[in-house]
């Protein structure tokens, strides 16, 4: 008697192969081992409470004289923001008049000097010895404003201390004219014409042929727009490296400017000029008279101090206490030690159990699976990082706020990007764990080199000895670039700063920075994937 | 009892040296504390006619930062891998003084590190010596080059041995508590790196930097290697390094504790 046998064959068997049934497999891998759900969640609020410490642990004091000691929003004085919503600084001296509707200012600079006290004492401990000379961002030009209130939208035409003839608008634009110095001998002819809202600026060396630098429209320009002659001078700042950090010294200077030929067309109002600081004028002293300006004919000589420009962000800059989205996102490093401990756990637990040789059994094709645990790694990483990450900008926020912090006002777009660009940031983390524990199958090895490849660059370029110019090689080619994606705030050229790692500017652009350690990321799979194929399990 | 310790010493020295990566991680904490130095001294110049109020010997022992690393992934395996291979039970079997297993597993591991980190060190401050004078460090201007007769240099250099060799013990104290290999050396490098990166981001709060610097294990630890300035450190090098140490103490005793008290 014979029987024919039908082999068992599973009904299921058809699309067992199928990338995202590997998928579900690792997921359940992932959700399965309880130790590593709840190393994501400690990853997650680890984040959060270290994002959230600096602000809640920072003390805005001050004692106004003979009173008592105040702390948060009393110490510290309203900061104008410009139309972006940015902080600003608006003082300066302006000589002028109501421009009502539209025409056009043309002035001669043939001079502009300045003096700070940034020499040495003559006595220990005495006044610093006064130094004739200008700030590179000194200027001198002509401006219309929408008003004198502080922060207001303007367009300027301006000599420089020692960056030529520029066009600036609503304080962050900033565009070139000639280049070189004003001086009697080469005089600087420049005009601001007005056409509803929108302001053009030119430039002559000889009064005859004009260049046109670039247009900018303001659109809070109202009928009685305030125009006129203006001169300001920024602070002087001294940076000295220390043993392990850098401290500024920070003084006050004025610039002076003298101008003639000044020839008015349109709708000025028929009024004397009449000399004014704008937003409360810069830091004059008895050895530092300025604010003030003297008419002979048509030539004025005008001496303001101040600036109209962007606040930069850091804490080297003197001004009030701000405080970038970033800031918050500090815990971002405790996160990813966490994120390196699971993903190349999740790799190197199945060496250490044997289970990889059952996974590859079950899933021959190699570098799929390597796939398959990387997009799990990164995708359960970017959800919890994310999460976190929202979490800790939106209290982070609201904290520094009710410390009395001036919150870096930045672009919508821009938060996202941080926000998202930190969870990414995390998730390609994880791919690089991933990766690294497939080609070193230990866990001790592979958790280390992650985590010293990442943050020990960051450590070297921010809070090291190091020169400023190794910060800012080493944030350009090491994995720890990809911390430009959290960089916020645009560093001004126009304005004078520590534009370093150490206070938050990176040298890459934040997609390029994030590019770099995703470069890294790509290399390590492709190791990883050659290596897989060729070892035995 | 003695001779227990002996023995005990003895098969954890056997452990340590027959293991096979015991040579490539301490070989790995000579390399690349003296190739990080290196690049650091290299990398930092001071140019004519600008002060350059630099610590040449820090800088020149800025690779301790980077083989710390390795000397944590080494000490954290030591115990670590025992229990992933099982063999931490026969260890115990064998040696039921549990205080002493872990004694003598700290000593060997202390010696091969003192070792290794010796010539780390000594390695990075001859490249500082060599490398530093044609970086503008001159004595004209005021730096001599790098010497062991100089106090403060020789302070800095043993010191930053000493160093390493209490990172070896507090991450095997870490290790010992949490003995998963993966999470220990995390921890451990967790709660090394973080501390510079906190303490910078405190910088608007000078109460809370100072305390970070005093009081968490890198920077307090590193502290012995400031020659310059030490009027301005929120921490004195020997005391730092004394913070550093009870650190490590604390982790250990930790450790001896819950070795005890835990079934293995």
């Amino acid at each position: 008697m014979t029987a024919t046998m039908t082999p068992y064959r599973p009904r299921q068997q058809a699309g067992r192969d199928s990338f995202a049934q590997l998928l579900h497999a690792e997921w359940t891998k992932f959700r399965t081992v309880s130790g590593w759900v709840i190393g994501m969640v400690v990853a997650a609020l680890a984040m959060i409470a270290l994002g959230l410490f600096p602000a809640g642990a920072a003390d805005i004091a001050c004692q106004s004289a003979g009173g008592p000691a105040s702390h948060g929003k009393a110490c510290v004085s309203p900061v104008p923001s410009g139309p972006a919503g940015e902080p600003v600084t608006d003082s300066f001296y302006l000589v002028g008049r109501p421009l009502t509707g539209n025409g056009s200012i043309t002035v001669r600079l043939t001079s502009l000097t300045g003096k700070y006290p940034g020499g040495r004492a003559s006595t220990p401990g005495g006044q610093p010895a006064m130094i004739h000379g200008l700030q590179p961002w000194s200027k001198a030009g002509l401006i219309i404003a929408a008003s004198t209130k502080p922060g207001s939208a303007y367009a300027a035409v301006m000599v420089t201390g020692s960056n030529g003839v520029r066009m600036q608008y609503d304080y962050t634009h900033d565009i070139a004219g000639l280049r070189g110095a004003v001086s009697s001998a080469s005089a600087r002819w420049l005009r601001l014409t007005r056409s509803g809202p929108t302001i053009t600026g030119y430039d002559s060396a000889d009064g005859v042929h004009w260049t046109r630098i670039g247009a900018a429209t303001v659109p809070g320009l109202t009928a009685a727009a305030r125009a006129g002659l203006f001169v300001t001078s920024p602070l002087h700042s001294r940076i000295t490296s220390d043993f392990g950090g850098s401290s500024g010294q920070i003084m006050p200077s004025v610039a002076t400017g003298t101008f003639d030929h000044v020839a008015l067309t349109g709708a000025w109002q028929n009024a004397a000029w009449t000399g004014r600081d704008v937003g409360g004028g810069g830091n004059y002293s008895e050895q530092l008279t300025g604010g003030k300006y003297r008419q002979a004919g048509d030539r004025f000589v005008v001496t303001g101090s101040g600036d109209i420009a962007p606040i930069p962000a850091g804490h080297e800059y003197p001004g009030p206490p701000t405080v970038t989205v970033e800031q918050h996102l500090i815990g971002a490093f405790a996160a990813l030690i966490g994120v390196a401990i699971i993903a190349a756990l999740f790799v190197t637990a199945e060496y250490r159990r044997g289970l990889i040789r059952l996974t590859l059994a079950a899933s021959p094709r190699r570098g799929r699976v390597l796939a398959a645990k990387a997009i799990v790694a990164a995708a359960v990483t970017f959800v919890v990082g994310l999460a976190a990450a929202v979490i800790a900008v939106t209290a982070g926020v609201a904290i520094a706020r009710s410390q009395g912090f001036v919150i870096y006002h930045v672009p919508a777009l821009t938060v996202v990007r941080v926000v998202a660009g930190t969870a990414a940031l995390l998730a390609v983390t994880a791919v690089l764990a991933v990766a690294v524990g497939v080609i070193l199958r230990r866990s001790a090895v592979a958790v280390a080199v992650v985590i010293v490849a990442i943050v020990l660059p960051y450590i070297l370029a921010v809070a090291s000895i190091l020169p400023a110019g190794v910060g800012e090689w080493l944030t350009r080619l090491t994995p720890a670039a990809a911390f430009a994606v959290q960089q916020s705030v645009p560093a001004y050229p126009q304005v004078t700063a520590i534009y370093t790692p150490a206070n938050g500017y990176f040298p890459l652009a934040p997609w390029a920075g994030f590019a770099v350690l995703c470069g890294y990321a790509a290399l390590a799979v492709g190791v990883a994937a050659v290596m897989l194929r060729r070892r035995d399990a | 009892m003695s001779l227990a310790a002996g023995d005990a010493l003895r098969a954890e020295w056997t452990k340590l040296r027959t293991s096979p990566g015991t040579i490539w991680l301490l070989a790995g904490v000579t390399v690349l504390t003296v190739a990080l130095s290196t690049a650091a001294v290299a990398a930092t110049s001071c140019p004519a006619g600008i002060a350059c109020p630099a610590d040449p010997t820090r800088l020149s022992l800025t690779g301790v930062e980077f083989g710390q690393a390795v000397v944590a992934v080494l000490a954290v395996l030591v115990i670590s891998t025992e229990y992933s291979t099982g063999m931490i039970r026969v260890t115990l079997a064998a040696m039921p003084h549990r205080g002493a297993v872990l004694a003598a597993k700290a000593a060997v591991l202390t010696g091969a590190v003192l070792a290794a980190g010796a010539v780390a060190v000594l390695g990075s401050a001859l490249a500082g010596r060599l490398i530093l004078p044609g970086q503008g460090f001159t004595a004209a201007r005021g730096f001599a080059p790098l010497s062991l007769a100089d106090e403060a240099t020789l302070r800095a250099v043993a010191g930053s041995d000493l160093y390493l060799a209490l990172i070896a013990l507090l991450s095997l104290g870490i290790a010992a508590i949490v003995r998963d290999s993966a999470a220990s050396i995390g921890a451990v490098l967790g709660l090394l790196y973080l501390a510079p990166i906190i303490a910078h981001a405190l910088l608007a709060s000078p109460h809370w930097y100072n305390r970070i610097q005093r009081y968490a294990p890198m920077p307090a630890g590193l502290a012995i290697q400031s020659t310059a300035g030490l009027a301005h450190l929120p921490i004195g090098p020997w005391a730092g390094l004394g913070v550093l140490a009870g650190w490590a103490a604390a982790a250990l005793l930790a450790a001896s504790i819950t070795l005890r008290l835990r079934d293995a």
